[in-house]
């Protein structure tokens, strides 16, 4: 393993490691609002001093980082998941399910994501807990994402069946399930986790997407992307940089994701 | 010549040498610039509805009668002189003589029963004329003889006067001509010289505007003004710490602290505006909400206790950056002659709120409020997305009745969702908005108190009064529409106030101030709370170096 990739692999961990510890390291919570601090520098106390309302912006980085890095991996495991019952199924039986699923997959592909979850989640119930509506929010990205893998998936699975050794498989008598799981499927999986490992940032971009337009997760809960959306007022960033920390936070987050996914992948 | 001289003496009497050697003369000249935040849809004076057209229909239109922005009392203006007749059935205009428009040609009893006619014909549909459209009988417009102009209404319209202020008095000819605006005759200090889309409207002096100031001398005392389209409030702020426009209207806090940190003379804070931001529960009977949380909703002492347990002066603090202030009631303070004295702000008071629950059997248990029944005490509050100062106050808001054990959940929505669900299925708990009062006189409020009103908050549209005090509130209302005398009008509405602020159907929780950016270049800017707040007196304004900008 490249030692740039360790590091990005052990930065990541840690990161996550700091997130899930959420509770211990910054015990004040993202929600407790200490009304006479608002807006202060960061201190002893605060970390990276405190927001509008007077929560602790490093509590809320913690707690935002735990939200993005566990539900966005989540929604790319399903939508690598969908992508690769649709892919493999389209790719390696062909024919009339492979030109269906092209059309989907097309059309999906096609679909303005972002006024389809708009839509959809005008029409969701509206007494959902905030941790309910992120895992909503992101449940929805993960089941609107997998025309992406899937189209990879169909591509490789179709080059894939034709060459010698699915042909001695076949010619020996396995059946198509068998084909699938131990043929096809094994010789798949560096694509899998390529698609995987580089829809992961997609996801918690597209997050922070949705809470920069305030339309991401709900109060008070916090998450990367309603803590960008308060870099905004760019004076108050220019005379407060440490309010920069979860766009630091994310650049490193998605440039560690970058360096984790080896490049020859995408190769094959 | 000598009554020159004589103006000039007194004033070497009155006022002291130093200080008459540094009030300069207002200067002619130069062209002001400020900012559209959408595109002029419309110029024909007779159909404005939106901001844009409106804010050009101010600078060029003339009407009978203006309000003044800064007292808020009527002023005369293309009419010398009214008079409300027979219990406020009718009012009759004096017009005023040696009026022109812009191309020179006079103005004649003949427009003004044009315009009038125009504006109150239900078929042409004139938003200007929909205050006066209340029934079926079409108010009439007649010339009883001489400049005098009498306009007969179906019904008694108590302050109808103060209706003409947004009634444009035009021509047929300008109406015409209103598709090529450059070539439209119009009463204003302004006429429209140039529009191009997606740019900017340029406006120049009208050479016959009828006003004149102490002095004699024509005005406007501007050459032009210039409105630049700019939608990004953002790019319109850095747009004036440029110098590129002199005037902002309707600034947030974010930005006038922004702009006060950098150029403190230019931020200008009028105090509480007539905008306020305020809470209301859904009372419909129809919504498809559980009935134990309907049975919440409509009891008067679960609404005060929400209402008691938010911290109204955090909220004015915090999110407003003390740019406004905790609400009173339904009416702003700013309504100088409609807010009622006697309304006080409601204190905060969590423990007494919970006292008052506990009165109707709930109970906090676990930091949980339950009601009798055993539900945990949990709702939602939509509020429309993107607006950050709203998503703030609800994220206060939350914390505020979480002391007392209410859970709330905060949902964002897009502006059309949440209006759907708030005008049409009802499907929502609680909402938080803001409210404009943009008619000072409570006439213009009926669509909102009115229990049969479509825009009645809580509970849109009723059939019959729901509740004993909404059939109270619109026996008061329509008594005060049609009383006569302002004392027993005010008494009417005062008790309208009182009786909203005791069942609180709606939480008021600030009134925003009004909040304006004026350059120092500019002389005469007086911003008022009401719109529009910097330009209201434009053909007054100048600049101090006159021709140079």
């Amino acid at each position: 393993m490249k030692p740039l990739r360790r590091a990005a692999i052990i930065l990541l961990a840690a990161i996550y490691l700091a997130a899930l510890s959420a509770g211990w390291i910054a015990p004040a919570g993202y929600a407790r609002q200490f009304r006479e601090s608002p807006g202060v520098r960061p201190s002893a106390m605060f970390l990276l001093g405190t927001d509008e309302l007077g929560r602790d912006s490093f509590a809320r980085l913690l707690y935002g980082s735990r939200v993005s890095l566990t539900l966005a991996p989540a929604a790319a495991a399903l939508a690598t998941l969908v992508g690769a019952v649709a892919g493999v199924g389209a790719g390696y039986w062909g024919g009339w399910i492979d030109t269906c699923l092209a059309r989907v997959m097309d059309l999906f592909l096609s679909v303005p994501w972002l006024f389809l979850l708009l839509t959809v989640r005008a029409a969701l119930p509206l007494n959902v807990r905030p941790l309910e509506s992120i895992g909503i929010t992101f449940l929805l990205l993960g089941l609107l994402g997998w025309a992406g893998p899937a189209r990879v998936l169909r591509a490789a699975a179709r080059d894939m069946k034709s060459e010698d050794f699915m042909i001695q498989a076949r010619a020996r008598g396995c059946g198509p399930l068998r084909l699938l799981r131990f043929h096809l499927l094994p010789n798949l999986a560096p694509v899998l986790a390529a698609q995987f490992w580089t829809s992961v940032p997609l996801f918690i971009l597209s997050e922070a997407n949705l809470g920069f337009l305030g339309l991401g997760v709900a109060e008070p809960l916090p998450s990367w992307g309603n803590l960008l959306a308060g870099l905004q007022n760019m004076d108050a960033v220019s005379s407060c940089p440490w309010r920069l920390a979860p766009l630091v936070l994310l650049l490193v987050v998605m440039a560690c994701f970058h360096l984790i996914v080896p490049m020859e992948d995408f190769s094959k | 010549m000598n009554a020159r001289w004589g103006c000039f003496a007194v004033g070497l009497l009155l006022v002291p040498p130093s200080r008459s050697a540094r009030i300069p003369e207002p200067a002619s000249g130069g062209e002001l610039r400020f900012c559209l935040h959408a595109e002029p849809k419309n110029f024909n004076p007779l159909m404005v509805s939106e901001e844009p057209d409106e804010a050009v229909r101010f600078l060029t239109g003339g009407v009978l009668i203006r309000l003044n922005r800064q007292t808020q009392v009527l002023d005369p203006e293309l009419a010398e002189s009214w008079q409300i007749l027979d219990g406020g059935r009718k009012i009759e205009f004096r017009l005023r003589e040696g009026v022109r428009f812009s191309d020179g040609s006079p103005l004649t009893t003949a427009d003004v029963l044009f315009s009038l006619r125009s504006v109150l014909d239900p078929a042409l549909h004139s938003p200007a004329g929909e205050p006066f459209r209340t029934g079926k009988d079409v108010p009439s417009v007649s010339q009883p003889g001489g400049r005098r102009i009498l306009v007969s209404l179906a019904a008694p319209m108590a302050g109808v006067d103060r209706l003409f202020d947004e009634v444009p008095i035009t021509s047929a000819r300008s109406v015409e001509r209103s598709a090529h605006p450059s070539e439209m005759p119009v009463l204003g200090p302004f006429r429209i010289v140039e529009y191009r889309p997606g740019s900017s409207v340029l406006l120049t002096r009208n050479p016959f505007y009828w006003k004149k100031d102490k002095g004699g001398r024509r005005l406007p005392y501007l050459d032009s003004v210039r409105l630049v389209i700019q939608q990004n409030r953002d790019l319109e702020l850095v747009r004036f710490l440029r110098g590129e426009i002199h005037l902002i209207n309707g600034l947030d806090a974010e930005s006038f602290e922004r702009l006060a940190a950098k150029s403190p003379g230019e931020a200008r804070d009028m105090g509480r505006s007539l905008e306020n931001e305020e809470l209301w529960f859904n009372q419909v009977a129809r919504a498809p909400i559980p009935a134990y949380r309907k049975q919440w909703f409509r009891s008067r002492e679960f609404r005060r206790a929400v209402a008691q347990a938010i911290n109204r002066a955090d909220l004015a603090r915090l999110v407003y950056r003390g740019h406004a202030a905790p609400a009173i009631g339904p009416v702003s303070p700013a309504n100088l002659a409609w807010f009622d004295q006697n309304l006080h702000v409601p204190a905060f008071d969590p423990d007494a709120a919970l006292a008052r629950l506990k009165t109707m059997g709930f109970s906090l248990a676990d930091s949980v409020l339950r009601d009798r029944e055993g539900h945990a005490v949990e709702f939602s509050l939509v509020t429309n997305s993107g607006n950050k100062s709203r998503e703030r106050l609800a994220a206060m808001i939350q914390q505020d009745l979480a002391r007392i054990g209410i859970r709330l959940n905060v949902v964002t929505l897009d502006f059309g969702s949440l209006i759907e669900r708030i005008t049409r299925t009802f499907d929502y708990e609680s909402c938080l908005l803001g409210m404009v009062n943009v008619d000072l006189d409570p006439g213009g409020e009926m669509n909102v108190w009115l229990s049969s009103a479509s825009s009645h908050a809580w509970n849109p549209a009723q059939p019959a009064p729901a509740t004993e005090w909404e059939a109270e509130i619109d026996r008061l209302m329509r008594e005060q529409a049609v009383a006569t005398s302002f004392a027993r009008r005010k008494a009417l509405f005062d008790r309208v106030q009182e009786i909203v602020v005791d069942q609180a159907p709606v939480v008021v929780l600030v009134d925003k101030n009004a909040l304006s950016a004026v350059s120092r270049s500019l002389g005469n800017v007086t911003p008022a709370v009401l719109h529009p707040q910097t330009f209201w007196n434009i053909d007054r304004i100048y600049f101090r170096g006159g021709a140079a900008h």
